[in-house]
């Protein structure tokens, strides 16, 4: 059926494998009609299918339970339209963001998210969203995101959201993707707002010993971008702070002399926006957490997001967390419970029946068989 | 057991309404020329009552709609005469504050202001400020996704809500939260404009009051110099908290109403609030001053205090009710168009004024390209009030034909539920009435709103086969 179309297919192979899954088969679609077509063939044949972009994160959450034709987006690389006048940018799924970037540079702009995986794609970071430091000011993938398309399981093309940056009409499917691991369906395309690039960036970082909560910087007025920490299983903590815009220097300095110390510096330290390493949690907890001995936590103190690396039980650390904290397992190994308490659960499966009720877009990626 | 044998099982008689006049006081929100008297109203004090009622409508198969302050313009709240208005006034406790975490909880029929209020004297707000924002509540402002003039630098409710207590039309209580692994339902619960459950618990997020907060109100000679200011402004990489746009017309209606000493030949005035950092806004400010005389602003008054920064807005916030001095009816309109088209489409709304003799003032969200035209016509004068309807449609069709939106704040509701299939396909709206189906199988919260016909929530699709290597 797909011979009658021009879609790139290829046999699939180890490389192509998720969770230790190898597809069938590898489309490469390059438009969202092509995928369009890709899907509806895989529902009349009944088979499962997981999207892909630059693969930095296929391997976090569960593994799909079955997988027939891995959904290659690297394909659909481009820049639809930028109206720098009107902050806006509209780019197919498969584009880096580092590409995006570029472009967006020229015009003085960024999306203002940052990148904790070289090479991620737009798709990929909706589809499951990291944290990067950032986000305190700009929120995350979802808050950035001003509209969508996408394509479900049965091959149908549906767009919500627009162009324009203030806009309640209709549902925000937008949203509901974010974060849905290709359990939904494609994402294709999506529009974003954009920022202007601040005049100028400053970091402060200090050491310390131990957890620091960095409390008398957020509750100043200076405005930090992002304020993260830097815990290593072993050896020193250290914070930075971002400051940017153009009296992003004074207000560092400001910053310097609340906490009484700490070294200015016009770039980041190595460790800023990156994970820490196999295997990896998410965190998310808004108080001090309990860190088990042998595990690094990096993340933002603003926002209470982090991410984890280190062996250990995930059972036994969720056990000393506080009742509202999450940790989850992202990749590599541990022991103990993936997901951790999930309330709105139900409701998700109800939204998975409805949008994949043939179980065959990513199923299994998420809790509870989602 | 009737309905009302039910519903007096669960509350007190003062808090079950079925007297005929006193419902009539819930017959519209600030839609006014849409009403209906619902069948009942219920005044529920806590989420265990709120699911108990609708636990009711689902086995009595009944619709219900959710009220909080009555505000809106879309006629979200709009009654069912079949069925139960939720009201959600008596849930007003802020149940907490915890300003190391930033963020309170609170009952959906706390007002906006209010949140702010609670904190403001330790150097904390809630950043969302929509127009009524005295009288509307949090629980509808979660409904609409309501924004406000400074959403511009801050964003929506969307952005500001970190987790939800609902009850699902089935009559659930779950909570959903940034903080689940998985799909964003937070983010799609709010503005679904009551079509998916009631909020009873909101978890919002507060900001840190401002070091600086800086008003300059810049008159031009016509509306494109203004124009041309907002795009140099936004040009030049700052992000002001709010711009604000008025035309001749809401000038001059703002000053019959207030007296707010707009410059009286303007033809049109901007209104810039710059916030942050001391040494940010100083900086910013030098730099939008000198934009808006380089694009023709023959005045610039820049607010010295909290009382002048007051008086500066009080004609912008008083714009809508203030046109009822120079008409005796209007409409307010509610589109958006992309900001480089604010031009094209403004001169579009000249010329419907021309060909339909209707007058519009315009009010605007400069910054984000969110129009208020404010469609003006006598109700007494034969024809004018339908000339009026027509006016305020066509100007939808110019921001979608620019790529815009029908709606910025004011949410779909009733008013606007036949304008969607202008904006979307029918693939799209199908697509989302998944989501619906999802949440409300029934069909029951707050139906009729959002979308144009009926959509029912069918069979799942069929389960078509065929052998794989028939297809590749």
């Amino acid at each position: 059926m797909l011979g009658h179309t021009s879609v790139t297919m290829r046999d699939g192979g180890p490389a192509d494998a998720v969770g230790g899954q190898v597809p069938r088969w590898v489309a490469l679609p390059e438009s969202v009609e092509e995928i369009s077509v890709v899907l509806g063939a895989c529902a009349d044949a009944g088979l499962a299918v997981t999207p892909a972009g630059a693969r930095t994160k296929l391997c976090w959450a569960a593994p799909p339970e079955r997988l027939d034709v891995l959904l290659d987006l690297s394909a659909m690389h481009d820049v639809l339209e930028h109206v720098a006048g009107d902050l806006v940018v509209r780019v197919q799924a498969g584009i880096p963001l580092a590409r995006l970037a570029e472009v967006l540079a020229k015009a003085g702009q960024e999306l203002a998210l940052d990148v904790p995986f070289p090479g991620a794609t737009v798709g990929g970071t909706l589809a499951a969203p990291s944290p990067g430091p950032r986000a305190y000011r700009y929120g995350n993938a979802r808050d950035l995101l001003i509209g969508v398309t996408v394509v479900l399981a049965d091959g149908t093309i549906a767009r919500a959201g627009g162009k324009v940056v203030k806009n309640v009409a209709g549902y925000d499917l937008g949203k509901l993707f974010t974060g849905s691991y290709g359990t939904l369906g494609v994402i294709a395309e999506a529009t974003f707002r954009l920022h202007p690039l601040p005049a100028d960036r400053r970091w402060l970082t200090f050491e310390c010993e131990g957890w620091e909560d960095a409390g008398a910087l957020l509750r100043s007025q200076l405005e930090p971008s992002a304020v993260e920490i830097d815990h290593p299983a072993e050896g020193l903590t250290t914070v930075a702070a971002l400051f940017e815009g153009p009296a992003a220097r004074d207000r560092a300095e400001a910053a310097r002399d609340l906490l009484g110390g700490g070294e200015l510096r016009d770039d980041a330290p190595s460790w800023w926006s990156r994970p820490p390493g196999l295997p990896l949690a998410s965190l998310r907890c808004h108080v001090a957490p309990y860190v088990p001995e042998g595990v690094s936590v990096r993340g933002s103190l603003a926002t209470g997001v982090y991410l984890a690396s280190g062996t250990g039980d995930l059972d036994a650390w969720r056990s000393r967390l506080p009742a509202d904290a999450r940790l989850v397992g992202l990749a590599g190994d541990f022991t103990g419970d993936r997901w951790g308490p999930i309330p709105s659960l139900p409701l998700m499966r109800r939204v998975k029946e409805r949008f994949d009720p043939e179980r065959r877009m990513s199923p299994g990626r998420l809790a509870g068989g989602v | 057991m009737t309905v009302f044998d039910r519903l007096e099982a669960i509350f007190p008689p003062d808090r079950v309404i079925t007297d005929p006049v006193r419902l009539r006081t819930y017959e519209c929100d600030g839609l006014t020329y849409h009403r209906a008297t619902p069948m009942v109203v219920v005044l529920p004090e806590t989420a265990a009552e709120v699911a108990a009622v609708v636990k009711v409508c689902a086995e009595f198969g009944m619709p219900f709609v959710a009220r909080g302050s009555g505000t809106g313009l879309s006629g979200g709240a709009l009654p069912r005469s079949d069925g139960v208005l939720i009201v959600t006034s008596r849930m007003r406790r802020i149940l907490s504050v915890d300003l190391d975490r930033r963020q309170a909880v609170v009952e959906p029929g706390v007002t906006n202001l209010a949140i702010t209020e609670a904190v403001r004297d330790r150097g904390y707000y809630y950043a969302p400020d929509p127009s009524s924002q005295q009288i509307c509540s949090i629980g509808g402002n979660v409904a609409e996704n309501s924004g406000g003039a400074h959403c511009l630098k801050y964003g929506f409710t969307v952005n500001h809500v970190q987790a939800l207590e609902i009850v699902t039309p089935e009559g659930e209580i779950v909570e959903v939260s940034e903080d689940d692994f998985g799909y964003d339902l937070l983010g799609a619960f709010v503005g679904s404009e009551g079509t998916l459950g009631i909020a009873t618990k909101i978890t919002v997020r507060l900001l840190r009051t401002p070091e600086a907060v800086t008003t300059l109100l810049a008159a031009f000679e016509n509306i494109e110099a203004g124009g041309q200011a907002v795009s140099s402004i936004i040009g030049a990489g700052i992000v002001p908290a709010a711009i604000e746009m008025m035309d001749a017309l809401a000038i001059e209606a703002a000053e019959a109403a207030v007296a707010c000493g707009y410059p009286p030949n303007a033809g049109a005035v901007l209104i810039v609030e710059l916030d942050g950092p001391a040494p940010e806004v100083d900086a910013q400010l030098a730099e939008v001053i000198a934009i808006c005389v380089a694009t023709g602003s023959f005045e610039q008054r820049v607010a010295a205090s909290a009382d002048e920064r007051a008086k500066i807005w009080r004609g912008r916030k008083s714009a809508f009710a203030a046109v009822g001095r120079i008409s005796p009816a209007y409409i307010v309109q509610d589109g958006v168009v992309p900001r480089t088209s604010l031009g094209e489409v403004l001169a579009g709304i000249d010329a419907l004024q021309d060909e339909f003799g209707i007058r519009v003032a315009n009010v605007f969200h400069a910054g984000d390209g969110n129009l208020h035209p404010l469609v003006l016509f006598d109700d007494a004068a034969p024809g004018e009030g339908e000339r009026a309807e027509v006016v305020s449609g066509r100007i939808l069709d110019l921001c979608i034909v620019h790529g815009g939106s029908i709606t910025g704040e004011h949410g779909v509701g009733v008013d606007k539920a036949r304008y969607m299939p202008r904006m979307f396909t029918d693939a799209d709206l199908d697509t989302m009435q998944r989501l619906r189906c999802a949440f409300d199988p029934g069909g029951r919260s707050n139906p009729g709103k959002v979308f144009p016909t009926p959509r029912l929530c069918g069979e799942v699709p069929r389960v078509r086969k065929g052998s794989p290597g028939e297809i590749f």
